[in-house]
C-alpha cells in the first residue's frame, strides 16, 4: 500500500475535498448565477444540467459518494480535535477552528438542501426557479440558506489552503503566507456569486 | 517595611491518579528571579499562602539555560520553560500548571516518554556502524549544515505537542517535534541514505498524515523551529514516497 490506512484516508479526504467536489461547488454556484439574469434563463440552465446524458452516473461519481466519504471522514477528524482558540488565539489556529464549524454546517446544510431539491425531484417535482422562491420565500429560510452556502464556500476556499499544504505544494511560510490571500480572495469571489444568486429568487 | 511579595497559583496533584487542585503560594521577591527560583524558594519553606505547612511542589529541572526542555510547564495558560520566565515579566498571581498532554507524574512533574518512543519510532538517527570501518561520509555543504542547526535546536521539551490541537487522548498522533526530526535527519547527507525508512515510519498511524495545519507548533516553540515549514516538506516528500511505493519505482 501507499502507506498506512490514516495517511491514505487523510489525502483522499483531503483530494476530495478539492476533486471532484470543490469543482462541482464552483460549477454549481456558476450555473445558479443564471438566475440573476431573469428566471428563463435560469430554468434553461437547470433543464439543461438534469439532461446531462449518463446523469445518475455522473451524480453518483462526481457528487454523492465524494461528499458521503469526505462527509463522514471529515466528522471523524473535527471531533478528534481538541480544540483551543481561547488559549492560542492565533490566526491559523482559528481557521483550524472555523474549518470544522463550517464542515458540519454544511453538512447539514447540504443534507437539508438535497432532501428539498434533488430528492423532490426524485418524487416528480421539478427543479425551477419557482420551486427555489418558494423554498427561500420564509426570512428563516433566508437566513438558513445564506449561513449554509457561506458556509461551504469557506470550507472550499480554506480547504484549498490546507490542500496545498497537505499535498506539499506550498511548503515556505511566504508560499503559504501567499496562498492564504489568494484562497481568501476565492473565499470573496464565490460569496459574491453565491449571495447575488440567493437574493436573485426572493 | 514589608517585603514585597510574588503570589502564585499552582495546580498540584499527589500521584498519577488522584484529582488535580490548586494552592496559592506568596514568597518574597527577588531582583531577577525566574520562576524556577521562585519554586526552589517554595520548595525551601513549603508554607502555602494562607500559612499552612504543605509539601514541596515537585517540577524538572535540569539545565537552568532552555537548552534541555525538562523544566516545561503551562505558565500563564502558555507552555514554555520555567528557567527562562522571569517572575518580573509575568502577570501576577502567576499561574503554574503541568503540560496536561502529558501523564502527570505529581504536580508541575510530567512523564515526555512518548516523545523519546516517537524519536526512536521515526529512526531519529544516523545509522553509520558497519563490520568494517566505512570512512568519511560525504561532505555536507557549510549552508545546509547552518540551515540544519536550526532544526537541531529541537530540545524534546514537548511545547509544541501541549499547543497542538490534534495531539490529545482521542489521537495517536506523535506531534510536531517528531516530524520535524525527519526532515533534519534526511537533510544529512548520511542520514539520507535511508530516508525512505524514515518516510514510510511518518507515513503510519499517527503520523504525519494526523496534522490539521493549526500551526500552533511553530508559534509556540521556544526554539524557534521552522516546524510547519518541515511538516510542509514532509508532506511533499511522502506524496512523492506514497506514489513510489504504490506504483514502484526504479530509483
Amino acid at each position: 500500500m501507499a502507506g498506512s490506512k490514516d495517511f491514505v484516508n487523510r489525502r483522499i479526504h483531503s483530494l476530495l475535498g478539492v476533486i471532484p467536489i470543490g469543482l462541482f461547488l464552483v460549477q454549481h454556484l456558476v450555473v445558479n448565477h443564471f438566475a440573476t439574469k431573469d428566471a428563463d434563463a435560469f430554468n434553461a440552465a437547470a433543464h439543461f444540467m438534469e439532461n446531462l446524458p449518463f446523469r445518475i452516473f455522473l451524480e453518483t461519481f462526481v457528487i454523492y459518494l465524494p461528499i458521503l466519504f469526505h462527509a463522514v471522514y471529515g466528522l471523524y477528524i473535527t471531533f478528534q480535535a481538541k480544540n483551543n482558540v481561547s488559549r492560542y488565539g492565533y490566526f491559523r489556529n482559528t481557521m483550524f477552528l472555523v474549518q470544522r464549524v463550517t464542515g458540519v454546517i454544511t453538512l447539514i446544510f447540504i443534507a437539508w438542501h438535497v432532501w428539498e431539491t434533488r430528492v423532490q425531484a426524485a418524487f416528480g417535482h421539478e427543479v425551477n426557479f419557482s420551486m427555489m422562491a418558494d423554498i427561500l420565500s420564509s426570512p428563516f429560510m433566508i437566513a438558513f440558506y445564506l449561513i449554509g452556502v457561506l458556509s461551504a464556500v469557506f470550507h472550499f476556499a480554506n480547504g484549498l489552503w490546507s490542500f496545498f499544504v497537505s499535498w506539499g505544494l506550498t511548503v515556505s511560510p511566504r508560499s503559504q503566507k501567499i496562498s492564504t490571500y489568494v484562497t481568501m480572495g476565492v473565499f470573496v469571489l464565490l460569496a459574491i456569486v453565491s449571495v447575488r444568486t440567493i437574493f436573485a429568487f426572493i | 517595611m514589608t517585603a514585597k511579595m510574588v503570589k502564585f497559583v499552582i495546580t498540584r496533584q499527589d500521584n498519577p491518579e488522584t484529582a488535580p487542585y490548586t494552592e496559592e503560594f506568596e514568597i518574597p521577591h527577588r531582583p531577577n528571579m525566574n520562576v524556577i527560583s521562585a519554586l526552589m524558594e517554595i520548595r525551601r519553606n513549603p508554607v502555602n499562602a494562607k500559612g499552612e505547612a504543605t509539601t514541596p511542589v515537585t517540577w524538572e529541572m535540569n539545565c537552568l539555560e532552555e537548552v534541555c526542555g525538562a523544566c516545561s510547564m503551562v505558565i500563564n495558560g502558555k507552555p514554555r520553560q520555567s528557567c527562562t520566565a522571569l517572575v518580573d515579566q509575568l502577570e501576577q498571581p502567576i499561574r503554574l500548571e503541568p503540560m496536561k498532554t502529558f501523564p502527570v507524574v505529581r504536580d508541575l512533574s510530567i512523564d515526555r516518554s512518548r516523545m523519546f518512543d516517537a524519536l526512536k519510532r521515526v529512526k531519529a538517527w544516523i545509522p553509520i556502524d558497519g563490520t568494517y570501518d566505512l570512512g568519511p561520509g560525504p561532505r555536507m555543504p557549510e549552508t545546509k549544515r547552518q540551515w540544519a542547526y536550526e532544526l537541531s535546536k529541537c530540545m524534546t521539551c514537548g511545547v509544541c505537542l501541549e499547543a497542538c490541537p490534534n495531539v490529545n487522548s482521542n489521537s495517536d498522533f506523535i506531534g510536531p517535534a517528531p516530524l520535524s526530526q525527519v526532515r533534519l535527519f534526511n537533510a544529512h547527507p548520511t542520514g539520507e541514505m535511508n530516508k525512505e525508512e524514515r518516510l514510510n515510519a511518518i507515513m503510519d498511524d499517527g503520523g504525519l498524515a494526523e496534522c490539521g495545519n493549526s500551526q500552533n507548533c511553530v508559534q509556540s516553540c521556544p526554539k524557534g523551529i521552522p516546524l510547519t515549514t518541515s511538516i510542509a516538506a514532509l508532506n511533499r516528500d511522502t506524496t512523492f514516497q506514497a506514489f513510489k511505493n504504490f506504483f514502484g519505482s526504479d530509483r
